[in-house]
């Protein structure tokens, strides 16, 4: 017998809906918190969302963010914020700071004489101070940004919840949907809760979570499907569990090994795409959470119309082939 | 299963080769880069130097040299998004279509009366009748200048259209000719920056139209927007004007039909001029930098036939008048008409040193933008923030793929050594269809590779989980394997259609960085489906060929 490392032991029987008031509460306790903390905090939004320009700098001198501001308030540029950015990754002479500057009138972006102008004034402050990256939107662009993200966050959740309403039923979809669009306000609370730079990368980290949260959800529907058609005796609740169960050693191990790679990432792909990959594995997590406990509840709550699928009544002996059966009548 | 036809084994071990083959120009990414530089910029100038040659031959010309683009955010450079000011240009046309009325009414005085233009929203003419029971016949008059237009859309339908409103005549651009403005105007801005931002010759620069009336620049190795938009120049508008008046006030008002613009050298001293250009710089046919009789930098110009027509006729009606150079919005120079200019040609002089009067002539030259062009969105990314993103991103995608690997051989053993072989394949591919269709690598894109090492192995997982279930039901090691295939078929078509499909829309909502995450996440999905369905089972039934176990375990 080789040795395996297995995270989850063969045979599990986790009764995972005996639980599911306390598992529900909590996931509708996450939401309505959620919800709160966006209406209190706001997003963080970066300047692809309100217009603005950012500025990062890279001097060989520690970063002074007092001075750096000071440098900055002749030039009355309006609301300035300077952080400082830390990443293992930086050389030791290698000081970044990232300034924030809003938005200066009502449609371009910010002159270039007035980065400029900021570069020469931080320069005399610290003479190895450059530039390494600078970005700046007019509040023309932005504003369409945020339709179009919002846009695309909707497309996403319609398109995932009518695919899976095609292949599988409308039941399905719906918890589909209610878990897509839990996922998508924790992680928006998350953001607020932090206060996290949220800009165009953080939706595509958005729908790159939505992904991953409905391909786990699809695998649990699929067995849960054949499952259904398999056992015609047993209930429901029952088959639920027996299909989390069975898939969870799967589910774990994607888990890992995708949170493998984006911790490696996390940790070593540098401060620039932090944000975008922090929002990733948060969304891992969560997604992995919502197909377990908030999809699968839906569709055990809602309940499913048993008796259609005539096609494959061989059961065991015939071969299941259970994406062909046929979509069942909408009750 | 495990008769997989011979023919299907080499086409599957044949794309596996081809995607190694494809992606292996990236592995000496310098040395083939310099090497398609030199072999283009022969190819452009029609003979080879030493370098080019020798930059040539450190490839072998056999072997493809697609490479993955890195996006700005990797390479560094400048990344504009403008908006062109179509309505300028309705202006203009207005403008311009004033004078020719006013002429045509002019001619029937005696029933119309006199006809003044009157103030009017940007992109109509609103012209004032004196006799408006003859609007009937003004009508008809102003009916003649209307032109057919002519395109697959707009078929039967005319440049103008004319109402009335009491005694005023309301000419206003009709919707299909506003189209063809638009249409024409950006189409003709695209060439211009194109134009200039070639004539720096930087590598690959992208200039393409985004929505209606966008132009979005990206020119990699430039140092800041601020220099690409100098490039590009915001206009170069040379117009030649009438001098109604000279004074110090700014504000003082110019009547209608007329314009104040500031004095470029004369500091403190406004013009105001007739806002109808007596000719454009569009009629220019050549621009050079040269020296005026006093050894100043200037710039000599001349006009095409029609331009040095109307010029002449306006100089010779003007004798002895001011004349203003208008660059941009403000007054070059205003000299008086000494004698008539017939020749077409002239020249520009004012405060400008050698290097000035060199890029206004290289403005000029080039021809000027058809509109002013508002820019919405600037980015700039220094070379060094691009090197540290790449190293970053490799050194976390390298250490990822190590971890991957690591878990699956201690989860599955000999299966998970399959999996990894084929996620190494898988990456082999993935640059490899990157490089043939030249898609954009950018720092999104670089997570959305690691995100596909964590993620691709998922259809293996499904398969070996399958695998170990039926293998508890014990059917035989080779029945075990078929039905776990083929059992997680279903799910791993789901899985990975719907996320497809996130793809699909983030191509459609991105912007260069998002779009470059969109397109290496569909692409690493669909390389990632064939390797561990198609290269996995192929390893699979060769191990299984040699060494017949009777029992197996995953």
């Amino acid at each position: 017998m080789a040795w395996r490392l297995k995270l989850v032991p063969d045979d599990t029987r986790i009764d995972f809906l005996k639980y599911q008031r306390y598992t529900f509460g909590f996931s509708a306790f996450l939401v309505v918190a959620s919800v709160l903390i966006l209406f209190i905090n706001g997003l963080n939004f970066g300047i692809d969302f309100r217009g603005g320009t950012t500025i990062r700098t890279e001097a060989s001198q520690p970063v002074d963010v007092g001075a750096y501001r000071q440098a900055l308030t002749p030039l009355d540029l309006g609301d300035v914020a300077v952080t400082e950015v830390f990443d293992p990754g930086f050389r030791a002479d290698q000081n970044v700071a990232q300034i924030r500057i809003q938005a200066q009138d009502d449609t371009e972006a910010m002159s270039p004489a007035l980065i400029n102008e900021a570069l020469l004034a931080l320069q005399e402050h610290d003479p190895s101070l450059r530039f390494a990256q600078v970005e700046s939107v007019g509040p023309k662009v932005s504003g369409e940004l945020v339709w179009t993200a919002v846009l695309a966050v909707m497309a996403s959740l319609a398109a995932m919840s009518i695919y899976i309403w095609l292949r599988f039923e409308w039941q399905y979809a719906i918890g589909a949907f209610v878990s897509l669009a839990h996922d998508v306000i924790v992680t928006l609370g998350v953001f607020s809760l932090f206060q996290i730079r949220f800009d165009l990368t953080t939706i595509a980290a958005l729908l790159t979570i939505l992904g991953y949260s409905i391909n786990d959800t699809v695998v649990v529907f699929d067995r849960l499907r054949e499952n259904l058609i398999k056992f015609k005796s047993r209930t429901l609740y029952d088959l639920i569990n027996l299909s989390v169960n069975e898939t969870l050693s799967r589910t774990v191990m994607t888990s890992g090994t995708t949170l493998l790679a984006l911790i490696a990432l996390l940790v070593l792909g540098g401060d620039v795409i932090r944000g975008f990959v922090f929002a990733i594995t948060f969304g891992i997590f969560i997604g992995t959470y919502s197909s377990i406990y908030v999809a699968k509840n839906f569709v055990y709550w809602i309940g499913i119309n048993r008796d259609t699928p005539k096609l494959s009544e061989g059961g065991e002996k015939k071969k299941t082939r259970s994406g062909e059966t046929p979509f069942s009548e909408m009750p | 299963m495990f008769q997989i036809p011979t023919w299907r084994r080499f086409v599957i071990i044949g794309l596996c080769v081809l995607g190694i083959v494809l992606s292996m120009p990236n592995l000496f990414y310098e040395r083939v880069e310099q090497h398609n530089d030199a072999l283009q910029a022969s190819e452009r100038a029609g003979m080879v130097t030493q370098e080019q040659a020798d930059a040539i031959s450190r490839w072998p010309s056999f072997l493809p040299s697609g490479l993955v683009n890195l996006g700005l955010d990797l390479r560094g450079g400048a990344h504009l998004l403008a908006e062109v000011q179509v309505a300028d240009v309705y202006r203009a046309r207005m403008n311009a279509l004033w004078p020719e009325l006013r002429d045509a009414l002019a001619l029937e005085r005696e029933t119309l009366g006199g006809v003044r233009r009157v103030s009017a929203p940007q992109d109509e003419l609103h012209v004032e009748i004196e006799n408006p029971d003859q609007m009937a016949r003004a009508l008809e008059i102003a009916r003649r200048k209307t032109t057919p237009i002519v395109s697959l859309t707009g078929m039967n339908q005319d440049d103008l259209a004319f109402t009335v409103d009491g005694n005023t005549l309301i000419v206003r651009l009709t919707d299909a000719e506003k189209r063809l403005i638009a249409d024409r105007t950006i189409q003709q801005s695209l060439e211009i920056v194109r134009r200039r931002v070639d004539e720096v010759g930087t590598r690959e620069p992208t200039i393409m139209r985004q929505g209606s009336d966008r132009i979005l620049i990206q020119v990699p190795g430039i140092g800041s927007a601020d220099e690409l938009k100098a490039l590009i120049g915001t206009t170069a508008q040379l117009t030649f004007h009438q001098v109604v008046g000279r004074g110090t006030d700014p504000n003082v008002a110019p009547g209608l039909g007329n314009i104040v613009l500031p004095s470029i050298d004369e500091t403190g001293i406004y013009y105001t001029l007739d806002e109808v250009p007596v000719v454009t710089g569009e009629e220019l046919t050549d621009a050079r930098p040269g020296f005026d009789r006093m050894g100043a930098p200037a710039v000599d110009f001349r006009f095409n036939p029609s331009g040095a027509r109307k010029f002449g006729a306006y100089t010779t009606a003007n004798q002895g008048q001011l004349f203003a150079i208008v660059l941009d919005n403000e007054v070059i120079s205003a000299p008086q008409i000494r004698e008539p200019i017939t020749t077409g040609s002239g020249s520009i002089s004012g405060a400008m040193n050698a290097e000035q009067s060199n890029r206004l002539a290289v403005l000029l030259r080039a021809g000027a933008l058809p509109a002013e062009m508002e820019f919405l969105e600037e980015r700039t990314v220094g070379p060094e923030l691009g090197q540290d993103s790449i190293d970053a991103g490799m050194l976390a995608g390298s250490v990822g793929f190590v971890l991957v690997v690591a878990f699956m051989i201690l989860c599955y053993g000999l299966f998970g050594l399959f999996a990894s072989i084929a996620l190494s394949l898988n990456m082999a591919m993935l640059f490899g269809i990157l490089s043939l269709i030249g898609a954009t690598l950018t720092l999104p894109g670089i997570a959305g590779i690691v995100l596909t090492i964590g993620m691709a192995v998922d259809a293996n997982v499904l398969v070996y989980e399958r695998i170990r279930e039926e293998l508890r039901t014990s059917k035989g090691v080779v029945r075990a394997i078929e039905r776990g295939y083929e059992n997680a078929m279903s799910a791993i078509v789901d899985a990975n259609v719907t996320t497809l499909i996130i793809a699909a829309i983030l191509f459609m909502l991105g912007s260069g960085p998002v779009k470059g995450f969109a397109v290496t996440l569909a692409i690493g999905l669909i390389t990632s489906v064939f390797t561990a369905l198609m290269v996995t089972r192929l390893m699979i039934v060769f191990w299984f060929e040699r060494t017949r176990p009777k029992t197996l375990e995953v």
